[in-house]
């Protein structure tokens, strides 16, 4: 398996992953992935479709169960994922997690129920003026264009001010003005402690926020880089190959 | 693991017993045993419609445990355990349900009444469908294999109380009029006659679970081989 | 864990007030099987006690089917279901909430059913004796429906898979609910009281079964 690119950093690290497996039937979804990932760091999952990068943070997020391997969040094992952990992850998925039928206010007061977060009002508030929602928070959800969903999700995944965040390409339907409005909010978690996971198709937004990325193909980590610049270097070395 | 067992291979053994087993217990039947007095020869199919029924209930009992120990310890042997067992209590239960039938046409004058027993493993027969029917529709095998284990558990606990209100439904309703030849004694050459005939199937049945249990577990390893090949 | 459950029932209620797409489905399929039901036997009749009984029944049956593929495939749709797996709820409270909301749709299908059944059958349906059946009848119903529409909401075919797992372990609810409220209809009160208790039991027992279960069946 894929070694991880170790880091010696000086606290322990948030999630751990070892030769995590995940097959549907004959199907490998993904064949042994290695990883951890440290407070401060944003963590890349990078890969063509198909390469098994949901999988992985469906797994992390504890929806899926893994077929082989280990998952420790926090310094614990999390198989399946405790829901005192499930409390720390700020999920942003392929699909809103929404109720197209609630307001933007009615789902995040739901959500804030479920996470059980104190001072609720003034939370909601916080993350809808975070991303900037404020002016259509009692529109129906079904109402609302896709990019506008998408910051409804990402201010639902922050609700509960969680330690970790995993966003599954969240810059999906972003306009310019939101993307760098995320680009800041992922920036910020992580100045402040937090860590995020993070796949997208978009390698200029993944390269301003990444600390450290892995490459996912057909299940497998093809290569990881340790820093920003390796992996604007391992970038533009495949950029070349597809080029050729 | 390796099909090739070193020194004795029980499962030769086994099939061995079993065909020798089943051979003397048709010859039983059909020499040995007398014609019954009120039934004539249809009463020999009762040799065979027993143990079916016992093995058909049997079967879900051992999916029940397994499928209680597949949820408890999540190990791939219990749940290819289930899956084996399933499929010979289908067998078995379909069984019953054909020769019951046939044995009913000339005795009962029907080829079906709803009497109790019968019923019961009516229901039986549909719920091992569903058991077959949840497996190939989940798409993933280790989520089906869990679902299938809930169903394991949920019908192997409704059986009783199904036959409890199918008989309490059936004697609050006109039943049909049934010779129950409960009267004499069955003769001793009967008795020895379905000892011997429930015995030599039990044995199968283990034969067959057994043979059924490698089947599966060469399934999983093609499956795993598959994986490793094309995935 | 009670706020984490009536926030989820809320939410359930409140989507479905909003876009009634299950409980209008549920209501229209009942009224229907009456209907039908209506001209198959004569629910006016002398025999209207027991063919109405089972006319009623068969419908809350479909009715309970219809609204568990419809309400399932709706929370599936946007991904609420994923949210709601994902977040630090116990996974029994889950099925509560689930089963909730479901024994709500399926009480006010049954109320406009009930009051068809007296209205045009001349049926003296509100007993009590009828309604404690009813009670547990849709109990039993829908404790196993949660349980197996959760399984069946990411299968292929579930519209097929969903009743040919419930119908037949669903068989003692149906006798007995049909049973019980033949004979509360008929006056025998004492003679519907094993059925009572069947279904009593049916309930307690499943009930406590399915909190034990759906931790394995709870997940995408």
């Amino acid at each position: 398996m894929t070694r991880p690119p170790t880091e010696t950093g000086t606290s322990d690290p948030y999630l751990e992953v070892e030769g995590l497996v995940k097959r549907y039937g004959w199907k490998t979804a993904l064949a042994g992935v290695s990883f951890a990932v440290y407070p401060g760091e944003c963590f890349l999952v990078l890969g063509p479709n198909g390469a098994g990068k949901s999988t992985l943070l469906r797994l992390l997020a504890g929806v899926v169960r893994p077929s082989a391997g280990r998952i420790a969040w926090f310094g614990r094992d999390a198989m399946p994922v405790p829901l005192d952990v499930r409390a720390r992850l700020g999920v942003v998925m392929h699909r809103t997690m929404l109720d197209p039928e609630l307001s933007v206010q009615e789902n995040l007061h739901y959500f804030a129920r479920l996470y059980r977060v104190s001072e609720a009002a003034s939370r909601i508030r916080e993350v809808v003026v975070l991303l900037g929602i404020e002016e259509r928070l009692h529109e129906r959800v079904r109402q609302l264009s896709r990019g506008y969903q998408q910051r409804v999700a990402l201010a639902r995944a922050l609700l509960h001010r969680p330690s970790v965040l995993l966003l599954d390409e969240p810059d999906t339907g972003l306009d310019q003005a939101s993307r760098r409005r995320l680009v800041a909010l992922v920036r910020e978690h992580c100045a402040h402690g937090g860590a995020v996971i993070m796949t997208t198709h978009a390698q200029e937004l993944g390269i301003e926020v990444a600390t450290k990325a892995v490459y996912l193909e057909r299940g497998r980590v093809l290569w990881s880089a340790r820093d920003a610049g390796e992996l604007r270097e391992a970038l533009a070395g495949s950029a070349s190959l597809v080029a050729v | 693991m390796t099909v090739r067992q070193r020194g004795v291979d029980w499962l030769a053994v086994l099939g061995g017993a079993s065909f020798v087993l089943v051979a003397l217990s048709v010859a039983m039947i059909f020499v040995y045993a007398p014609a019954d007095a009120t039934q004539g020869d249809v009463q020999r199919l009762f040799y065979l419609h027993l143990p079916a029924a016992w093995l058909a209930y049997l079967s879900f009992f051992i999916i029940f445990v397994s499928s209680i120990a597949y949820l408890l310890r999540g190990r791939p042997l219990w749940d290819r355990l289930a899956r084996s067992a399933a499929e010979l209590g289908f067998i078995f239960t379909t069984l019953v349900l054909l020769t019951g039938s046939i044995w009913g046409r000339p005795i009962w004058g029907t080829w079906w009444t709803w009497d109790a027993r019968l019923t019961t493993t009516l229901i039986l027969w549909f719920i091992y469908l569903g058991y077959f029917l949840l497996r190939s529709y989940v798409s993933d095998p280790e989520r089906g294999a869990r679902y299938a284990a809930v169903l394991g558990i949920v019908g192997f606990v409704d059986i009783p109380i199904i036959h409890m209100s199918v008989r309490w439904w059936r004697t609050l309703h006109p039943q049909p009029i049934v010779v129950r030849s409960e009267g004499p004694a069955m003769p001793t050459e009967m008795l020895v006659t379905m000892l011997v005939t429930l015995v030599a199937f039990c044995v199968l049945y283990v034969f067959l679970l057994w043979v059924k249990y490698r089947i599966e577990t060469a399934r999983d390893e093609v499956l795993a081989l598959r994986a490793a090949v094309e995935g | 864990m009670l706020s984490q459950l009536w926030a989820i029932v809320q939410r359930d209620l409140l989507s479905e007030w909003r876009a009634r797409e299950v409980v209008i489905g549920m209501l229209v399929m009942a009224l229907l099987t009456l209907l039908v039901f209506n001209f198959a036997f004569d629910l006016t009749g002398a025999q209207r006690v027991a063919s109405g009984s089972g006319a009623f029944w068969v419908a809350v049956v479909f009715a309970t089917l219809l609204g568990f593929g419809r309400a399932t495939a709706l929370e599936r749709q946007e991904g609420a279901w994923e949210g709601l797996l994902l977040s630090p709820v116990e996974r029994p409270v889950i099925f509560l909430a689930k089963l909730v909301s479901m024994l709500s749709f399926v009480v006010v299908v049954e109320a406009v059913a009930l009051v068809v059944m007296a209205v045009l059958f001349g049926l003296p349906v509100f007993r009590s004796g009828v309604l404690v059946v009813l009670a547990l009848g849709t109990l039993g119903l829908c404790t196993l429906g949660t349980l197996f529409s959760v399984m069946t909401a990411q299968a292929k075919a579930r519209e097929v898979l969903l009743p040919a797992l419930l119908f037949p372990l669903a068989i003692p609810v149906v006798i007995s609910a049909v049973r019980g409220t033949v004979l509360e209809l008929s006056g025998f009160s004492a003679e519907a009281a094993p059925w009572k208790s069947l279904l009593g039991g049916f309930v307690v027992l499943f009930f406590s079964l399915s909190l034990v279960t759906f931790g394995a069946v709870a997940e995408e």
